[in-house]
């Protein structure tokens, strides 16, 4: 048996390779809630339980959102060749600038608008700072895009410990609750903040048009798939790479919006603002293939998983550690399928 | 020795291979001529394990086998010399031999030495075994990729367009090895699309054509024409020769620098006139590419250069509106794999289409279509990725849309670089057609005959310096070669 490179392969190909990977994720997992004394039945149904009630699915859409909006940022990074590993702190820091927006300046009509400016443009700052290192000193930004992560970590750290610990919540590493204002809409009783919802879905398609539709994207793929024909060419590179590195970055201060104004009304320990959307984030415009149209399908994707795991731990009692394993196992699974699909598997030596 | 049996190879959609049966014997040089895109490279692979056939039989010794790895191939004694030396750099000459040894986890650099010594004893080193790898010519790098395929004490060796990176000396020395290595009974399939090679070094001859044998000749049957003819499909005129060159000067260059580190150019100075053809030859790495590459605003340079009257810029962008085109070095700089033949045919005007704002494909395929037909590119589609074109198919996409404004300046670089002969006349059909219009052409070549019947005039680049140029008719492919070697008209 031996593996050969499958330059394009078949849609029915792709969703054969993926059900079978997800189905032998699903087998291993049945070992592993039968060694933990649940049945695997009742364990699949708690997985795939958010896609049958309403507050399931809300539960999927609340993690889908960050997820669409950084996913749709970063499958144009990646196929721009902005290797862009710091989508967690760019969400962190457009929490930061929400929650500056929201508890120091002066509320009224425009607070909203103003929170996803004050966000997104932090995130792409924070960003657009590692694509500058990288064009004026070559500086690698999967390093510097990682390290910044803790930067805007222990910021947010310093931020709800020190200056901005809120006046009314004692010992909590918190600040104050966010005023009417600075809180977004959500759909009824859920934690869904559809607003956020809605500039996701507007990214992806926009991102999309604008990659294979318009002369901004050809050059962008240019630079991404070939730099050395770019250079060839004349083509600005560095303003290029600047230019997406400004747009994921803005994408992720989106998210980082939304998740504090929308969900948690405050800033808190950044742990809990986001989950580790920015990395999980990564796979979905990974699967997405550098088409963030796609990244519409896989988001809600590992939206699902994550709430399957979460449904998981609260009927079951579950502790978080197996929890892990079963959302690590899935996303391998997807992993070894997108690997897989792109090749051919020849059974004659 | 090796017999192949009804080949069939499929990428998708392409057939490389259909169904070839080859045999090569003891103590014989069998000759696999073909255009790019003919499938010989693919044969090859095949016969290296790289890729698995998907119908046919391959027989070693009457035997047979499955070759699922190159490293089996190696056990069952089949050795290839590959286009390109794959060699580390930075490594010794022995370290490199090394890597085809089955060694101990610890040896001593003195007894690497002596093993590969007794190893090869009965074939002439050539090189310095200590000599680390980046000091060595092109034919050195070769011959160390030889003398790798001969440690293994191969029965059948595949040299595969193994003249590529030679000079005519080096070719010659390297047909007399063969010569040597057929006499002590190794089977050798020698890959190339060059006829006088062919002519002179095989025994017999198959020529492939669109991944089908389409003759197999002895070598006393066969002659150019004949072979020309099985290659191409139809006979081939040499190119007519240009018009003389007109008065108006386009491009000036005097003393021009360019730093680099090794050899860089050191003062070059030439002019060149509208609808002249100006052929620069040099063995590889004496700074005929830098000298491209600076005009072309892909290298800092210093010295006066004058495009028309004024001053010539330093970006590629700008320096193609105004009229001066490049063909590069290397086909993977000129081409995006992934992007299909229209865009690729529309990358230099790309912002041309925007209506307003978005991209009108449609315009784009229609003009692409066009080109297609006019330069005979063989795709599928404008839609098809440019990756699956062949070598010389992504040659025309490259030569199309440079040329298709009518630039006024060509700066070319080895155009038909592993071209087959068809596309190869085509290039110059092309390149002359630009000429007539009155564009001046900068062509640098490794290929000699190339450069002699093309130019006007003939120049060589020797460690930085510029030896000429040369009225065509006062130069002799032999002056040529001495241009090139010692630096001296």
């Amino acid at each position: 048996m031996r593996l050969e490179l499958d330059p394009n392969p078949t849609l029915q190909k792709a969703f054969l390779t993926y059900a079978s990977f997800l189905l032998l994720a699903l087998l291993l997992l049945g070992m592993l809630f039968l060694v933990y004394g649940v049945s695997p039945f009742k364990a699949y149904a708690l997985l795939l339980s958010p896609l049958t009630d309403p507050l399931g699915l809300a539960e999927i859409a609340r993690r889908t959102i960050p997820l669409l909006l950084i996913g749709a940022g970063l499958s144009l990074a990646f196929r721009v060749g902005f290797f862009n590993i710091g989508a967690e702190g760019q969400l962190l820091m457009g929490a930061v600038g929400a929650a500056y927006g929201a508890l120091f300046l002066p509320v009224g009509p425009w607070t909203l608008p103003l929170l996803f400016l004050l966000g997104g443009g932090l995130g792409a700052l924070w960003a657009g700072l590692a694509a500058w290192l990288r064009v004026r000193f070559g500086a690698s930004e999967i390093l510097t895009t990682l390290m910044q992560n803790y930067l805007a970590y222990y910021l947010v750290v310093y931020l709800v410990a020190g200056p901005w610990k809120g006046q009314l919540v004692f010992g909590f590493l918190y600040t104050d609750r966010f005023p009417k204002e600075a809180q977004l809409p959500r759909l009824g009783d859920t934690l869904v903040h559809w607003p956020t919802l809605l500039l996701g879905v507007v990214a992806a398609l926009v991102l999309h048009l604008l990659l294979f539709r318009t002369p901004l994207g050809f050059a962008w793929r240019v630079q991404g798939e070939n730099p050395l024909a770019a250079r060839y060419l004349g083509l600005p590179g560095g303003r290029l790479l600047l230019l997406t590195a400004l747009t994921s970055g803005l994408l992720a201060g989106f998210a980082g919006v939304g998740e504090v104004a929308g969900i948690h009304l405050r800033l808190l320990e950044p742990a809990q603002i986001s989950l580790g959307y920015g990395f999980t984030a990564i796979l979905a415009a990974w699967l997405a293939r550098g088409r963030p149209l796609l990244v519409l399908l896989t988001a809600p994707l590992l939206g699902l998983i994550l709430a399957g795991g979460d449904a998981l731990k609260l009927s079951l009692s579950m502790p978080f550690r197996v929890v892990d394993v079963v959302s690590g196992l899935l996303l391998l699974a997807l992993i070894g399928a997108e690997a897989l699909s792109r090749h051919r598997i020849l059974w004659r030596r | 020795m090796l017999r192949l049996e009804g080949i069939t190879k499929r990428f998708g959609p392409v057939v490389a291979n259909r169904g070839v049966s080859l045999e090569v014997r003891k103590g014989e040089v069998l000759a696999l001529l073909g255009e790019n895109g003919a499938g010989k490279t693919t044969l090859v692979s095949l016969l290296y394990g790289l890729y698995a056939p998907d119908e046919g039989r391959i027989l070693l010794e009457g035997k047979e086998v499955r070759i699922p790895s190159p490293r089996v191939a190696q056990r069952l004694g089949i050795a290839l010399v590959p286009q390109h030396p794959e060699l580390i750099e930075a490594h010794t000459v022995a370290e490199n031999l090394a890597l085809g040894l089955d060694l101990p986890p610890f040896f001593s650099r003195r007894g690497l030495v002596n093993r590969l010594r007794e190893l090869l004893s009965g074939h002439p080193l050539g090189v310095d075994l200590e000599a680390p790898v980046h000091r060595l010519s092109a034919g050195e790098k070769q011959r160390v990729e030889l003398l790798r395929a001969l440690l293994n004490r191969p029965k059948v060796l595949i040299l595969d367009e193994p003249t590529s990176v030679l000079t005519p000396k080096e070719a010659e020395d390297l047909f007399q090895e063969i010569r040597r290595l057929k006499a002590m009974g190794l089977a050798v399939i020698f890959i190339s699309h060059k006829l006088d090679e062919v002519l002179a070094i095989a025994d017999r001859i198959a020529v492939l054509r669109a991944g089908e044998k389409v003759g197999e000749l002895g070598r006393e049957e066969a002659d150019k024409e004949t072979l020309v003819r099985l290659m191409v499909g139809r006979s081939v005129a040499p190119p007519p020769k240009a018009p003389p060159p007109r008065e108006e000067v386009v491009l000036e260059v005097e003393d021009l620098l360019v730093p680099r580190h090794g050899f860089p150019v050191q003062g070059v100075s030439f002019t060149l006139r509208a609808g002249e053809v100006l052929g620069i030859a040099g063995v590889a790495g004496s700074g005929q590419a830098e000298l491209l590459e600076a005009l072309a605003g892909l290298r800092s340079y210093r010295g006066r250069v004058r495009f028309r009257g004024a001053s010539l810029p330093k970006d590629p962008a700008r320096l193609y509106a105004l009229g001066v085109a490049h063909v590069p070095e290397e086909r993977a700089m000129g081409v995006v794999g992934g992007m299909s033949v229209a865009e690729n045919l529309a990358l230099r005007i790309y912002p041309r289409y925007a209506r307003p704002w978005l991209l009108d494909y449609r315009a784009m395929e229609r003009d692409a279509q066009a080109l297609i037909a006019r330069y005979r590119i063989q795709t599928p589609s404008p839609r098809t990725p440019v990756r699956f074109l062949s070598g010389g198919n992504v040659q025309k996409v490259i030569l199309a849309r440079e040329l298709r404004d009518g630039p006024k300046l060509l700066l070319a670089m080895h155009p038909t670089y592993g071209v087959d002969v068809g596309a190869a006349e085509e290039v110059h059909a092309r390149l002359l057609d630009l000429v007539r219009e009155g564009a001046a052409v900068l062509l640098v070549s490794e290929d000699l005959d190339e450069i002699l019947a093309l130019s006007h005039r003939v120049a060589a680049m020797h460690r930085g310096r510029l030896v000429g140029p040369i009225p065509r008719e006062e130069m002799s492919r032999e002056r040529l070669g001495r241009m090139m070697t010692e630096g001296r008209a």
